[in-house]
């Protein structure tokens, strides 16, 4: 047997554990997060009053305009500093859902942008109230134009998830890491690692067709 | 007051910036009537309309429904807004419809969600205003499977559902085909013959001989001319002929 299935082989009940007790739930539960962050700050960007929708602004502006590596650093390293002490878990999903979260509140917002005045216009005139056009009208059909860049943002967010190894936490590429560095085999480990990244991507895209489809049934 | 008083409405303005769309005009719908509005392009007889269900805001101006004049000019709450648009539904010139919800979806949201109607009792009153307009058979299809005709004969019957005081029409044939045109003239013929209130913003003079009650003629967002169909066809007037005479020749 060549030494890189051998290798990856023997390594892989180690870096899978580290993929389902670190990878795996800091993505779900970041994204999680990220969603419900998004929903708010598009509808502030949208509807709020002007000092809410700055604030909304200014919220995705720093969270977009500064790197993810940073703010982890910022976030587990640096509030201390004034006192907020966080575990690195709870410090890597604050920071995860903050930035995803504003990266897809921009995906949402453009979502409720491109449904038509029209539709808006038959709520009205049906005399629906605002929060039924947004749960009956709104939602639905932004939904269909929200999920590839969404899907975009979680894939994003998977990745992202690699940086954690710098605040202490275990995930699976420090893991493939640890590993490379005791047996001397970088690229072997590193491919091993990508691939893992890659599967799972794979298997959320997949995912991310099969919504489609079942969000777009009314389409022809 | 009295379910057969009028439809009041005075002094109604609406400015666009510098564009004056709508200069005080004032007018009563009698219940049971159809009243067709002309004119040209511009002339503020889709604002006009559209004022009337409050999806433009007027400048200023008061609505009767039959229990006294609102005022409509100055800050409506939205309590305000809503008890005055429960009073009309409108049916738009590109229908409008909900593209994920079904023709049945269509017709039964607004009654589950303003009035919490059961599914059950909305669907089977659904399912009437849908053979009402001839579409009994296609209560399970999307939007985008039917034609614009038929489109439009769903957004009718999602207005009926709301049991309106009036109905409100933005140039329902415009976007169509003259065949489909002819279905959907077909349901406001049967409406009109029901003595509903129906107004009518349309460039179809067949339609207002046809079936209007009343013809208003709006210019500068001024009502220029206000009477039977039969006065508006044989009006002597210069610009109501000049009128008359471009739009048959399209």
């Amino acid at each position: 047997m060549p030494r890189f299935l051998e290798l990856w082989i023997e390594s892989l009940p180690r870096l899978l554990t580290a993929l389902v007790e670190m990878t795996v739930p800091l993505s779900l539960l970041s994204f999680a997060i990220a969603l419900v962050i998004a929903v708010v700050v598009a509808l502030a960007r949208l509807y709020a009053p002007a000092p809410l929708k700055a604030l909304a602004w200014m919220y995705v502006q720093v969270f977009r305009g500064t790197p993810l590596v940073v703010q982890l650093f910022i976030v587990y390293f640096g509030l201390p500093g004034v006192g907020i002490e966080l575990a690195a878990f709870p410090a890597a999903v604050i920071t995860l859902a903050l930035n995803t979260g504003a990266y897809a509140s921009e995906a949402v917002r453009a979502s409720i942008l491109s449904i038509p005045r029209g539709q808006f216009e038959a709520a009205q005139s049906l005399n629906l109230s605002r929060a039924a056009t947004f749960r009956k009208v709104v939602a639905p059909q932004a939904m269909r134009i929200v999920l590839p860049p969404l899907a975009n943002d979680f894939i994003d967010l998977v990745k992202g998830t690699s940086l954690v190894f710098a605040i202490t936490l275990i995930d699976v590429f420090q893991v493939g890491r640890q590993i490379a560095a005791a047996t001397y085999e970088p690229l072997i480990m590193y491919t091993e690692v990508a691939l893992i990244y890659l599967a799972l991507v794979s298997l959320l895209s997949l995912g991310q067709n099969q919504l489609e489809k079942k969000v777009s049934a009314h389409v022809r | 007051m009295s379910a057969d008083d009028p439809l009041r409405v005075r002094g109604l303005r609406k400015t666009f910036g510098d564009l004056v769309a709508l200069d005080d005009v004032s007018l009563d719908v009698e219940r049971g009537t159809t009243s067709v509005l002309l004119g040209p392009s511009g002339s503020g007889k889709s604002t006009l309309l559209r004022c009337l269900n409050l999806l433009e805001k007027p400048d200023a101006g008061t609505i009767d429904l039959g229990e006294g004049p609102i005022e409509v000019g100055g800050k409506l709450t939205t309590a305000r807004v809503r008890e005055i648009r429960a009073r009309s539904t409108m049916v738009f010139q590109q229908f409008n419809l909900f593209p994920h919800l079904t023709a049945l979806g269509n017709v039964t949201l607004a009654p589950r969600e303003n009035r919490g109607l059961s599914r059950q009792a909305a669907e089977q009153r659904g399912r009437e205003l849908l053979e009402k307009v001839g579409l009994a058979d296609k209560a399970d299809s999307y939007p985008d499977r039917l034609s614009g005709g038929q489109q439009q004969r769903v957004a009718i019957a999602r207005a009926l559902a709301m049991d309106p005081d009036f109905l409100l029409f933005d140039e329902p044939t415009s976007a169509l085909d003259p065949e489909l045109a002819a279905e959907v003239v077909a349901v406001l013929s049967d409406l009109a013959a029901e003595h509903r209130t129906l107004v009518v913003v349309t460039h179809s003079l067949a339609f207002a001989k046809q079936v209007a009650d009343r013809v208003l003629f709006l210019e500068d967002g001024k009502i220029l001319q206000d009477g039977t169909p039969a006065e508006f066809f044989s009006s002597e007037d210069e610009r109501l002929r000049r009128f008359r005479e471009v739009i048959s020749s399209v």
